[in-house]
């Protein structure tokens, strides 16, 4: 790396010492600053992002396509809540999926067996998982990095045997099979969303809705709090951040995304069953953010829209598509281990 | 009334005693130096007084709080108004200057999950008062740290960032700052103003505990020593009594 001579750009105020050595800034990601020209900083971009969404469904024909296309909806909603725990506050989790299991059992078995609104299922869902996301969060202020991550892979493989063999809730490995369509409207204006069209704008409120939601805490007393914390726990505590209180808020406010994602998961299929909860689910929801770039909203929505969709545009290949899709990750790892849009993050070398 | 009072704290990690008895009064406004040779247990008092390390005895009493502060958690410590910063530099390395400096002021802010996600006024004027608060802390430093305001912590200088973490800890606006080894890696210059810079802050009002090795510096700073060799107190006094005390000098070259 060559290093900008520090003379062009000394001021008198660094010769008495302290001088930056040629370091401005750290160096910016050109895909960081692509995001930043097109996602985030001027308004009629972001209308236009808006408005091309809306248009998807008039352009794509196809069904498999617009199903395909309905799944990354609902990877971006799972994959930024797991950002928020992984990476604004720096805790792996690897049982995200529970919380997306919460979710749509929540969903499923309210409305199929109480005949309540899924609009309404939607609330107790998150309700569930943010009080499940609490219930995580206490162990993690005891273990910390490897060993929460066995912590939270435990957890995800609880909620999976108990979906498993509660045959008088869940219904065991049969699933709960017929959850109703939803629909919107007053007694005799009924609008059923049943369509891949109408699908894709409920997900596309909830995906609107995450990215808000995580935009403004990203910016926020709390979010500054998180990355506090991602930084340096022990510092963070010191300049009076309450890690119980602030550990446990990330992983509700995770849980909550996940749950959402739930309940829109479950009506999307019409059938729940314990085997879409798999540790292979919470692994390919870790992959998302951080191939995108851990912390990076754009980025994780990008890593969706790869993760998800990729597959599919390989499907051609058949049975090596997930051999392509796995070098694909390996040499991602390699040539930029930050993720597509992810910042660099400085490690120092050591810990007091 | 003394500002802060610890009474007889005792602090053991396995065999070994860290804190011996240790007592140690400071008064409002006061700068107090604390000397010792290495491992006599300086720092260990500065982490069990910010509470990242629990005590194994004795009470410390903080301002008006008539609790013990042993007691608190972590994390209530900075809210009395006692903030500190550390010998081996801790940043918030891949923070702004500004972020670093706000999370100095978390304690003093109250915006919570809710009033982010609807945007509510007053989370936002909260928000840009502490800017302008730090900025106003920033100012203490001249240009060195408000000219990098915007830059993440890693890219500072050794000096900048001891800077960087003295300002972190005055944002809170506390009554007492533990300041540990402020001048380790800075010149003589740097220094000079440093000392400067620690004058203008206990001006504001403020006490400050400082553990420092630098001789020059104590002299300058400090109205009152406080030497520590294997746990205790040796001797506590004016700079002069302290500085050519037998036992000081016993602690530090030897006994003859």
């Amino acid at each position: 790396m060559k290093l900008a001579n520090p003379k062009d750009e000394t001021k008198l105020d660094d010769l008495a010492g302290g001088s930056q050595a040629g370091i401005r800034e750290q160096k910016q990601n050109p895909l960081v600053r692509v995001a930043e020209l097109f996602a985030l900083s001027k308004w009629y971009v972001k209308l236009l992002i808006v408005f091309a969404c809306l248009m998807i469904p008039l352009v794509v024909q196809s069904n498999y396509a617009m199903r395909i296309i309905i799944y990354i909806g609902l990877y971006i909603v799972l994959a930024l809540g797991l950002n928020v725990v992984m990476g604004f506050t720096g805790l792996l989790n690897i049982g995200h999926a529970a919380f997306y299991a919460v979710g749509a059992y929540t969903t499923a078995i309210l409305m199929v067996k109480y005949g309540m609104s899924f609009w309404l299922t939607i609330p107790v869902g998150m309700f569930l998982g943010v009080l499940l996301g609490i219930v995580l969060g206490f162990p993690t202020l005891r273990v910390r990095d490897d060993y929460l991550a066995i912590v939270t892979l435990g957890f995800g493989q609880i909620i999976y045997i108990v979906a498993n063999n509660w045959m008088g809730l869940t219904r065991g490995p049969r699933g709960i099979p017929g959850i109703p369509v939803p629909s919107l409207g007053f007694s005799d204006y009924q609008i059923v969303i049943e369509s891949y069209p109408a699908y894709y704008y409920l997900i596309l409120i909830f995906v609107f809705f995450t990215i808000y939601a995580c935009v403004r805490i990203k910016d926020s007393r709390v979010g500054l709090a998180w990355t506090a914390i991602r930084e340096d726990e022990d510092v963070a505590a010191v300049m009076g951040i309450n890690l119980v209180y602030y550990k446990t808020m990330a992983f509700g406010f995770s849980a909550a995304l996940g749950a959402l994602a739930g309940s829109f998961f479950a009506v999307f299929q019409s059938f729940v069953s314990p085997n879409s909860f798999t540790i292979l689910e919470s692994v390919i929801i870790i992959t998302i953010p951080i191939l995108g770039g851990l912390g990076s909203i754009p980025g994780t929505i990008i890593g969706a829209i790869v993760m998800i969709g990729g597959p599919e545009f390989f499907r051609a290949a058949s049975e090596y598509r997930m051999v392509i899709m796995g070098a694909f990750m390996v040499v991602m790892m390699i040539v930029r281990p930050q993720g597509l849009f992810g910042k660099k993050l400085y490690q120092p070398t050591y810990k007091m | 009334m003394a500002l802060l009072s610890v009474n007889s704290l005792i602090k053991r990690f396995d065999g070994l005693t860290a804190l011996n008895n240790f007592s140690l009064d400071v008064d409002e406004g006061e700068i107090v130096g604390i000397i010792g040779p290495n491992g006599s247990g300086k720092t260990t008092f500065f982490n069990v007084l910010s509470g990242m390390y629990p005590a194994d005895g004795g009470e410390v009493f903080f301002d008006n709080h008539s609790e013990n502060l042993l007691k608190l958690k972590t994390h209530q410590i900075i809210g009395l108004g006692i903030a500190r910063t550390f010998q081996i530099q801790r940043p918030f390395n891949n923070l702004s200057v500004l972020e670093n400096l706000m999370i100095g002021g978390h304690c003093r802010t109250r915006a919570g999950l809710f009033s982010a996600l609807i945007n509510l006024a007053s989370a936002r004027k909260e928000r840009e008062q502490l800017k302008d608060h730090a900025r106003e802390v920033m100012a203490l430093f001249g240009t060195r740290l408000r000219s990098v305001e915007m830059n993440p912590a890693w890219t500072l200088s050794y000096a900048n960032r001891r800077r960087l973490e003295i300002a972190r800890a005055l944002v809170s606006d506390g009554k007492l700052l533990l300041i540990d080894e402020p001048t380790a890696g800075m010149n003589p210059a740097e220094s000079l103003q440093l000392a400067q810079t620690i004058q203008a802050i206990n001006k504001k009002g403020m006490a400050v505990l400082v553990i420092e090795h630098d001789m020059k510096f104590i002299k300058k700073l400090c109205s009152r020593v406080v030497a520590l060799d294997y746990g205790q107190k040796i001797v506590e006094g004016t700079y002069a009594k302290v500085r050519n005390h037998p036992k000081v000098i016993e602690a530090y070259l030897g006994r003859e």
